[in-house]
């Protein structure tokens, strides 16, 4: 850490100040995120959350990080595992809860679950459940961007076992054709579900991707949160110039299987503690803090101890919410629901 | 004005890019080429390189591009040359167009037009020539719109533009030189609602796109034969009009459905089996579907024809229908 060195209220590093509140709301997301998903797993395990469950643990960096760098009307959209980023980027948790428990409250009223998260409200456009499909759609959201001149950049997430679906190539040679606003971040967690990148990828250094295509890439440490922040405003400064998209390949890992059915079995125990205790997002932000004064071990057990109480009282809330309405079965397909636009409605009532 | 059927669609594109600045034209050669069928004639010159736009062939990256700026607020109509290479980018039309309003909860909604030519084309063999709509009429989420006519063209496809969710216009390559009067101005035909084409007492003929026309020429015969027959163009296949259906197989009793896809959980299908639940008392004779043939479409034009249903088929079937044959 010899780049970085208190100055007042904060961390300098590398000509970047961080001031005391921002490095405590980092760290404080990280960590809200790292409880929620835990708690998450556990409902998972209590049953109370059914489906398919992809959580992010040990990724937080990339997604706190993302959403610091990010302007609030810039559009975000990602995968699946969606969790932490649309809490990151600052959805109400106890309706994230909800949506895991399917329940009315849900941020998509209970229709979606743990891979369909959305909040307009806060250009969260999902939560998309086929691998890659959000890529060409995060195009579209580009392509809208570039249309009336707006000035948001599309920051459009996907994981490294989407690299090599077509659909995200047609949408990296439309992108650059166009010159379109949008970062394509791949959050690298090194395996898509049982499969490693080696074994899946002709080229592993995924920030190459995009070369064919003129896409610049980079490659940012993704378990490093104020590093990752840091070059993520590079890329989406890049983006929001007009010069085309970027590419950033999020070096990062996820502690727990693809899902929750996931024992992954294919990766080794010490693999897995190597991240974690070597590298995880959370420890590292912790340790500088403490070494700049900002914060000591004490303080952050409190903060732990408090995000945990807020925690359980989210999912008690969520919990004790109903299912949502029957009448809710036949909402939202259509716009403007025409006569004869559910010709089987009558069939179930 | 007596028009084409493809100027047809080029009138409506063009009246709803001026009414509305959302909305704007993507697809392969759409713009400098003037449309592989020309449907886009000369609009590259009024509304310029911004709103209509040349893709490389890249279906399902252009489908999903239209899907995100529908959800953006703009008013994508995403043109496929032809229907059977959408096949290469139904994943956006069904998981992603479709699904979004439901699964975000009502949070984003997707206004755009998927369109382009479908249905037998002519000696393109079996990957270029054929009729998909039942596939894409399974889904809710989805409206499917296959006009039969010049003046049918217009009006649907201006109100599928307006249409606040994604809407599956299936054009027909071999329609697109008809030549009829089409209504100048603002003319709006409301998705889901059934034409009768003809009137008729004896037997309902329910056809959609060109078999429409197939159904008014076995019409014509069928008169000379004394059997007066009325004939349904469903227009919009979902929703599908079903309450003017009904109320034609309450007065005739009979019933052919003609369609160019294959048998197997086709339109025809779906209409006999609607009115089995909800007309069965009305029935004289079991519902007859005319239907394409159960194979691929081959090339050699004997094979072709026999492929696709004809007109004598249709008559055949109605005297069938009303215990002539």
């Amino acid at each position: 850490m010899s780049a970085q060195q208190k100055q007042g209220e904060g961390i300098m590093r590398e000509g970047v100040f961080y001031g005391e509140n921002t490095l405590h709301r980092l760290h404080d997301s990280m960590l809200f995120i790292r409880r929620f998903e835990e708690k998450a797993g556990q409902m998972y395990g209590l049953k109370k959350i059914g489906g398919f469950c992809h959580l992010c643990n040990g990724q937080e960096a990339v997604c706190v990080g993302l959403h610091q760098a990010t302007e609030a009307t810039d559009y975000m959209l990602t995968s699946y595992r969606d969790h932490g980023h649309v809490l990151a980027r600052g959805s109400d948790p106890t309706a994230v809860m909800a949506e895991l428990l399917g329940r009315k409250g849900g941020i998509v009223k209970g229709k979606g679950g743990s891979m369909h998260m959305f909040d307009s409200s806060k250009n969260f456009a999902g939560g998309n459940g086929i691998v890659g499909e959000q890529v060409p759609i995060g195009l579209g959201f580009g392509f809208s961007s570039w249309y009336r001149n707006d000035g948001r950049v599309t920051i459009c997430i996907m994981g490294d076992g989407s690299i090599n679906q077509g659909a995200v190539y047609e949408s990296f040679n439309m992108a650059a054709l166009w010159k379109l606003p949008i970062v394509f971040v791949v959050e690298n967690n090194q395996y898509a579900m049982g499969t490693s990148l080696e074994r899946a990828s002709a080229e592993t250094h995924l920030f190459k991707r995009g070369i064919s295509f003129t896409i610049p890439g980079m490659k940012i440490d993704g378990m490093d949160v104020l590093e990752f922040e840091k070059k993520m405003r590079e890329a989406i400064a890049h983006a929001r110039s007009g010069e085309g998209p970027i590419l950033v390949e999020a070096i990062t890992y996820r502690y727990r299987g693809h899902s929750m059915s996931d024992p992954a079995t294919y990766r080794t125990r010490a693999e897995v503690d190597e991240w974690r205790t070597g590298r995880d997002p959370i420890a590292r932000l912790q340790a500088q803090m403490i070494e700049a004064g900002l914060a000591t071990e004490d303080s952050f057990k409190q903060t732990d101890r408090d995000i945990k109480k807020e925690v359980v009282a989210i999912a008690k809330a969520a919990e004790a919410q109903p299912e949502p309405d029957a009448t809710e079965l036949w909402t939202d397909v259509y716009s403007d629901p025409i006569k004869g636009a559910y010709p089987y409605a009558d069939k179930v009532s | 004005m007596k028009i084409t059927y493809r100027e047809a669609l080029n009138q409506a594109m063009c009246e709803e890019m001026e009414r509305d600045e959302r909305v704007f034209l993507m697809g392969e050669e759409v713009a400098e080429y003037n449309g592989a069928y020309k449907v886009s004639q000369g609009i590259l010159d009024k509304f310029g390189s911004r709103r209509v736009i040349d893709t490389p062939i890249t279906e399902l990256g252009f489908a999903g591009l239209g899907v995100g700026a529908a959800m953006a607020g703009l008013r994508p109509i995403v043109e496929f040359m032809t229907w059977n290479f959408a096949i290469l980018a139904l994943d956006q039309i069904v998981n992603a167009a479709a699904k979004m309003k439901y699964m975000s909860g009502g949070q984003y909604s997707v206004p755009m037009v998927f369109r382009g030519a479908g249905g037998s084309a002519a000696r393109v063999g079996a990957q270029h020539s054929q009729s998909l709509e039942n596939w894409l009429a399974n889904v809710p989420g989805l409206k499917v719109v296959m006009p039969s006519n010049p003046a049918d063209a217009k009006g649907l496809l201006k109100a599928a533009i307006r249409d606040n969710d994604p809407v599956v216009f299936i054009e027909n390559e071999i329609n697109y030189g008809d030549v009829d009067t089409v209504p100048e101005g603002d003319y709006i035909i409301p998705l889901g609602k059934a034409d009768v084409k003809r009137t008729g007492k004896d037997v309902t003929i329910v056809a959609h796109s060109r078999m429409t026309g197939f159904a008014l020429a076995a019409a014509s015969e069928l008169a000379g034969q004394g059997i007066d027959a009325e004939v349904i163009d469903p227009r919009t296949i979902r929703p599908l009009d079903e309450t003017t259906i009904l109320a034609s197989v309450a007065r005739t009793n009979r019933v052919v459905t003609v369609e160019e896809g294959w048998r197997f959980a086709g339109i025809g299908a779906e209409i006999a089996a609607r009115i089995m639940e909800k007309g069965f008392d009305d029935l004289d004779a079991p519902v007859i579907r005319v239907t394409g043939k159960d194979v691929p479409m081959a090339y050699a034009a004997n094979l072709e024809a026999m492929t696709v249903p004809s007109v004598a088929d249709i008559v055949e079937a109605a005297r069938v229908a009303c215990s002539r044959a």
